[in-house]
């Protein structure tokens, strides 16, 4: 029983994980730019919901303030993309990486000045309620993360292959010249994938603030993600998920199965084999570098 | 604006490319030494400091600036010089003058070691395993408890060299002039680097790993001897920070200060070594500066402002500000106005434009 119940609960975080680890991707895919913000993002998601929701703040009704908070993530997204990062373009990967690692620390700061260093925790319905099956007692909140990070990837997923816009952002990020040749708006592709993947970082910070307080730090789980991503292939939709669940599941049973001081650096460990043996991942996408 | 005529061969690899250079570079190190004459001892601690981080940026830029391989991890060989430093004279019993050259050298060995398993590694590939190695290195730090002292750290003793102590507190100047020493003397094996064949088969890697293949270069072992060269130097900036710093422990080298090195070369310049300076400048003065200006905005209002995480998000701001409005750094922009000068009245806004790429991706869906 306690395996299970390990299980789950990481099953729970490595969707959290790999939430984010879709944000990344889904940039990664349509601009080949990476957003080592996007933990961040999911910061502010959260921190937006829980603004609206707590009554220490605004005090709306939580199934009001989520959508709202998905929408002014978007929003954010949006405008991040096309005040700053347009000017980016045509630069290399590694500037736009500090770039967003700078933009980060902006973010923490300013989520700290608005709400406060102190955790707070996210007045969710679902939070601290148990659901039994037979003998088994598991959180409502683990539950609910786990089916809202399947459905959400599965959604992605065909929106990525099937729509239009999908397809128009595959080709955007494969060769932007031929893209834009074709009729395709990059710019615009450009900016509404980041206002979609602000959307799923503020899915991602909903469901991390219900299973426990929440401070502007918490943004550095961005890093951990991170690993995720490049476990499950960075590229590949379902990889990031993959990835997240890995490191998910991975921490719980370190932690219980070997000496505290160890366990915390196993996802790293495995990241740092990942690179060295299989470069690009479990589901790898680069097959060869061109000139 | 000065034409060189080149003479000789020698003129293309010369340590100075003319006489004046020679003359205000010689003029800058007279005043470095004789500054810390007139300064109190608090601004030779800030000077010292902005010293020590300028050899940690010049051992980064060796890697980012002259070679092209992105790392985040680069706070894992402070730590492995500062600790390697540190045991090697109080557990070895080894002399600081011995103590200090071997430390770098455990560093450059550990970043061999890594670059070797990670030389297929590009890009962003590469600075997230560096990044996952800073992490390791960290706990690694806590885990080796024996040796390391875990959380409680370790206290760096006063360097000794025959006889003649050097103590940051105790004798500022002296300590100051070994600084200086050392960074004159990365300062020109980091020039007679670039000068060499070695640093241009650098350059070539950065600028096109299958071009540098095409004209002979093993990119492969290129990468691997710029760890080496880039993490020894900075193993010894991490000696003389240990020092610099007293006592420490694993968070004295965390991911933030990986990031914060490689940030601050991005601020100063990347590819020259007067960016490790100018980076350091900011990053060594920016929390003093942001002390400051508090202070004197609360004297003004009668309030006290003290808002945490100020520092980092200012740092991130003007990096920012930076990458999007002179993405060439401090340095860029000094070229551009001592540009603009020398040319009068023909500088042109483009004569630093650069060319601008679109995206193909590698993979294949």
């Amino acid at each position: 029983m306690d395996v299970l119940q390990l299980f789950v609960s990481g099953l729970a975080n490595g969707c959290v994980y790999g939430l984010i680890a879709l944000g990344f991707v889904l940039i990664y895919k349509a601009t080949e730019a990476v957003n080592f913000a996007q933990g961040d993002f999911m910061m502010l998601g959260a921190f937006i919901t829980l603004g609206l929701t707590n009554d220490q703040f605004w005090g709306l009704p939580f199934w009001l303030s989520v959508p709202i908070a998905i929408a002014a993530m978007g929003l954010f997204g949006y405008l991040i993309e096309m005040i700053v990062l347009r000017r980016m373009f045509g630069q290399s990967q590694v500037a736009i990486v500090i770039l967003t690692i700078a933009m980060g620390f902006v973010l923490r700061f300013a989520a700290g000045l608005i709400w406060g260093n102190e955790p707070i925790a996210l007045e969710s319905p679902i939070a601290g309620k148990d659901v039994r099956f037979g003998g088994l007692v598991l959180g409502l909140d683990e539950i609910v993360v786990i089916a809202v990070t399947v459905i959400s990837t599965i959604l992605l997923y065909f929106f990525f292959n099937l729509t239009k816009l999908g397809v128009a952002m595959q080709a955007a990020s494969q060769n932007q010249l031929a893209a834009y040749y074709m009729g395709i708006p990059v710019k615009r592709v450009h900016s509404l994938i980041w206002a979609v993947a602000g959307m799923v970082a503020a899915v991602a910070g909903i469901l991390f603030a219900s299973k426990g307080s929440i401070d502007p730090s918490i943004g550095l789980l961005g890093i951990k993600a991170f690993a995720a991503a490049v476990i499950g292939g960075f590229g590949s939709l379902p990889g990031a998920l993959l990835g997240g669940i890995i490191v998910g599941l991975i921490e719980p049973f370190a932690s219980y199965y070997i000496a505290a001081g160890y366990s915390q650096i196993m996802p790293y460990l495995l990241l740092f084999l990942i690179l060295v043996f299989r470069p690009h991942g479990i589901l790898a996408q680069i097959h060869r570098k061109k000139v | 604006m000065r034409t060189v005529f080149k003479t000789t061969y020698d003129a293309d690899i010369n340590l100075f490319r003319h006489g004046a250079q020679a003359f205000w570079y010689l003029s800058l190190l007279a005043l470095m030494i004789v500054l810390p004459f007139f300064l109190s001892d608090f601004a030779i601690g800030e000077m010292t400091n902005v010293l020590i981080w300028a050899i940690a940026g010049m051992g980064l830029m060796i890697l980012v600036g002259q070679t092209g391989q992105a790392s985040l991890g680069h706070a894992a060989f402070l730590a492995i010089g500062c600790y390697a430093n540190v045991l090697l004279q109080e557990r070895l019993g080894l002399p600081f003058i011995l103590s200090l050259p071997l430390a770098g050298i455990i560093a450059g060995l550990s970043g061999v070691a890594l670059a070797i398993p990670t030389s297929k590694l590009h890009g962003i590939y590469l600075a997230i395993a560096t990044l996952a190695v800073s992490i390791l290195v960290d706990d690694l730090i806590v885990i080796a408890e024996p040796l390391t002292g875990g959380i409680n750290g370790l206290l760096a003793p006063t360097i000794d060299i025959f006889g003649i102590q050097f103590d940051r507190y105790g004798t500022p100047v002296r300590f100051y002039g070994l600084i200086l020493f050392v960074t004159v003397l990365v300062v020109l094996a980091y020039r007679n680097i670039q000068r060499s064949p070695l640093g241009r088969s650098f350059a070539a890697v950065r600028d096109s790993e299958i071009s540098a293949q095409a004209m002979g270069v093993n990119v492969a072992r290129t990468k691997a001897v710029a760890f080496g060269i880039s993490t020894a130097i900075t193993g010894l900036a991490g000696a003389l920070m240990g020092h610099f710093a007293g006592i420490f422990n694993n968070e004295t080298f965390t991911i933030i200060i990986s990031i914060q090195m490689l940030l601050m070369i991005v601020i100063g310049g990347l590819g020259s070594i007067h960016g490790a300076f100018f980076g350091a400048v900011v990053i060594a003065l920016l929390p003093q500066a942001i002390a400051r200006v508090r202070d004197g905005i609360g004297a003004l209002t009668g309030t006290s402002i003290a808002i945490p995480g100020m520092e980092s998000a200012v740092f991130g701001a003007i990096l920012i500000l930076f990458i999007l409005f002179e993405p060439m750094g401090i340095y860029g922009r000094w070229l551009k106005i001592r540009t603009y000068f020398e040319l009068f009245p023909f500088y042109r806004r483009d004569m630093f434009r650069r060319q601008r790429s679109y995206l193909k991706t590698e993979r294949m869906r």
